[in-house]
């Protein structure tokens, strides 16, 4: 590790220790600011995830929001039932120890039956390519929905109320730098290779002896997991889970956020999930301006129209993405002519 | 091209950042000045359900315009900060942690729905600040704590009264149940129904599902035809429910239908025509209603919006007069105050009926039910509380 990096590593350590500190502070007097924290964590935990599949491995998953439904379930009704249990050894529902603990364990619960899911969709499914890909899990995102919304014990179309309020700054920015290591570790790799080999050109890996299956299954089972972790913090933050919240545009939410920040690219993929967070609320607060001209005024007052250009505006400058790779982009999508 | 794109692109980058330090200019030193009490809002003014949230804000606008008209609440002006949670899920907890910390509203008006009301209400009730849910009829929302108030009568009562309605005045025995399994309120609703209806010693014969968004329902309705029901319970939204009762006379089953309020939208009368006449149902409100206070809100209404108010702009209305009606009653506009107030109401002449808040927060009013007749709404009856 060089030195460079080393720094970096201590020092977001610090920020995430330091997070502990001002937490109490934050989610009062600041609740909305933290809001959004909270909520950008997540998401560039949902998008990094998502890019290992959709950027790195090339290909075209629209499922994401079933898996986070996967994790927010599982977390929610673990939770839900057995913390009591799991509190009461160590030493009660208040002690922030326990809290802590709760809120790992149901993670994990959620993160692994997430990974499950995406097992089970992936084996199946991934031997298939491109737009049938794409749709089987569009499908499988809307079967989980489905299977929800007609499950009394999950609250079905009711929503589902959940214990505690567990999620803090700690936990969501831990996991997002703990996911974030685990993509870039995983594709910089000697075995991570092959996910890239799988996205440049399938049949030459093929021929190169990779197993392209089972790299696809394995970066689906990863980005499941995490999609899973994502959604356990998230049902633990807003304590009410519905199942309309997981459907066909929350999926449609993250591509956005890989496409935008750059397919392939961590960094840009965080700053897009980041960006994509922020600037709603932005337009929101500009909204409320009263010093606005009164035509941008009304623009703003449509912040979802203003939301869709700033979109179009970004595409149409780089098609790339923010911090894609120009060439990739280039190479699938505009043909050019041999020199 | 890709020249002026990309300068166009530096351009609207440049507009971008520069929209950005306005906000941040704005949030750090634009504070209003004058004496002025906020009222947060928060409404699905887009997406799925956008079309029923511009209604509810046509309603609260009224009523605080009135009030600004009058001189304001106390000798302040209202204002009324409207906030969009574009029918998404988690929106509505991040609007009500934005009222609390930065807007600091005396009290909230919202949500419409029942499970974005949920997410909003810990968040205020933690804050002490007063949540007033118009439109949010699932129990468990004054539930979460002595901050939450319902202004709209709950399934439970709905589902009763719709029961009783059958079993006593239409003198019915069998009756069949289709149930939207996606909307929780329509679940409740139908549970609500049965127990009610078999109570009053009738037999729920036959219970159907489907899922909004649906559009044919032949098999569900061919299952209830075979079970030979003297009405369908059907508490749905209109636009299933025009298509349903469409194909219900179409396959033969002729008996009425009983619904709730999401039947009311002229919607329904032009999808069903002839199929829905002589089908009841329930609803908080009617704009025939004799009783002066609607008659009074009507014609308010429409010299305003030039159109005949429907049920989600009377308990939007209502909601945030009886607010305010409070907070003029509380004397001071602070929280704690305000929300004795709002427990304290009593007989309150709502546009919406008569409001009286109870013990558990929510509000004791009125039914009415409507009949379907020649392709018209017409009001049919009240039924009070106590009757049911």
């Amino acid at each position: 590790m060089s030195r460079a990096r080393l720094i970096l590593g201590v020092f977001l350590l610090f920020l995430l220790v330091l997070s502990l500190a001002v937490e109490g502070v934050l989610a009062t007097t600041f609740a909305y600011y933290y809001d959004v924290l909270i909520t950008i964590g997540i998401n560039v935990i949902l998008a990094v995830s998502l890019n290992l599949v959709n950027g790195y491995t090339g290909q075209f998953s629209l499922g994401h929001a079933g898996f986070m439904a996967v994790g927010a379930y599982a977390a929610a009704s673990w939770s839900n039932h057995l913390d009591p249990v799991v509190a009461g050894v160590l030493g009660g529902m208040g002690n922030p120890a326990a809290t802590n603990v709760c809120l790992v364990v149901s993670m994990l619960v959620g993160g692994l039956l997430a990974a499950l899911a995406g097992l089970l969709v992936g084996i199946p499914s991934l031997r298939l390519r491109g737009d049938y890909l794409a749709i089987v899990t569009l499908g499988f995102g809307e079967i989980i929905r489905t299977a929800i919304l007609n499950t009394d014990f999950l609250g079905a179309a009711r929503g589902l109320s959940v214990r505690g309020n567990y999620t803090n700054l700690f936990w969501t920015y831990g996991l997002a730098g703990i996911c974030v290591y685990t993509v870039l570790s995983l594709v910089n790799s000697t075995y991570g290779r092959g996910f890239l080999t799988v996205r440049d050109d399938e049949v030459a890996a093929e021929a190169m002896g990779i197993n392209t299956t089972r790299y696809k299954v394995a970066a689906f089972v990863i980005a499941a997991f995490f999609a899973g972790i994502a959604g356990a913090l998230y049902a633990h933050f807003k304590a009410f889970i519905t199942p309309e919240g997981f459907n066909f545009f929350r999926s449609v939410d993250v591509v956005v956020m890989v496409i935008l920040g750059g397919m392939g690219s961590t960094l840009g993929v965080i700053l897009a999930a980041a960006l994509l967070t922020i600037l709603p609320e932005i337009l929101r607060a500009l909204a409320h301006t009263s010093f606005m001209p009164p035509a941008f005024q009304g623009l703003l007052e449509n912040r979802l129209i203003a939301y869709s250009l700033l979109l179009i505006v970004l595409m149409l400058t780089r098609p790339e993405g923010l911090f894609g790779d120009p060439s990739a982009v280039r190479r699938r999508f505009i043909r050019t002519r041999p020199k | 091209m890709r020249k002026f794109l990309s300068t166009a692109g530096h351009g609207a980058a440049a507009v971008d950042f520069g929209a950005l330090v306005l906000a941040a200019v704005y949030y750090f030193f634009g504070a209003p000045a004058g004496a002025q009490i906020k009222i947060g809002e928060v409404n699905p003014l887009s997406g799925a359900i956008g079309q029923y949230g511009t209604t509810c804000h046509r309603g609260i606008a009224l009523a605080v315009e009135d009030a600004n008209a009058q001189g304001g609440v106390l000798g302040q002006r209202i204002d009324l900060i409207t906030e969009d949670n574009q029918s998404q899920p988690g929106q509505a907890a991040t609007i009500a942690r934005k009222f609390v910390t930065q807007d600091k509203v005396l009290a909230i008006v919202g949500d419409l729905t029942s499970s974005a009301t949920l997410e909003a209400a810990p968040i205020a009730q933690a804050a002490g600040v007063p949540l007033v849910t118009p439109t949010a009829t699932n129990p468990k929302v004054t539930q979460v704590g002595d901050f939450i108030f319902r202004i709209c009568f709950i399934d439970e009562f709905q589902g009763k009264v719709m029961a009783r309605f059958a079993a006593e005045q239409l003198k019915l025995t069998k009756a069949a149940v289709l149930t939207d399994v996606k909307q929780d309120y329509s679940v409740g609703l139908s549970r609500f129904f049965a127990d009610a209806f078999s109570r009053a010693g009738g037999t729920v014969m036959k219970t159907q599902s489907y899922s909004s968004g649906d559009t044919d329902f032949r098999a569900q309705l061919t299952a209830l035809r075979a079970a030979r029901p003297e009405a369908v319970f059907l508490p749905g939204y209109y636009p299933e429910v025009g298509v349903i009762l469409r194909q219900a006379r179409q396959l033969g089953l002729s008996v009425p239908f009983l619904g709730c309020e999401g039947w009311d939208s002229p919607t329904l009368l032009q999808v069903a025509g002839k199929a829905a006449d002589g089908c009841y149902f329930s609803n908080h409100f009617s704009a025939d209603d004799p009783a002066p206070a609607v008659a009074q809100f009507v014609a308010h209404y429409r010299r305003k919006y030039g159109d005949r108010p429907d049920t989600f702009a009377a308990l939007w209305y209502d909601a945030a007069a009886l607010l305010l009606d409070a907070i003029k009653r509380a004397g001071k506009p602070e929280p704690l105050a305000v929300r004795d107030a709002l427990a304290q109401t009593r007989d309150y002449p709502g546009a919406t009926g008569t409001i009286t808040i109870n013990a558990q927060r929510n509000a004791s009013k009125p039914a009415v039910i409507l009949k379907i007749q020649d392709g018209h709404f017409i009001y049919f009856q009240k039924v009070t509380p106590d009757s049911p």
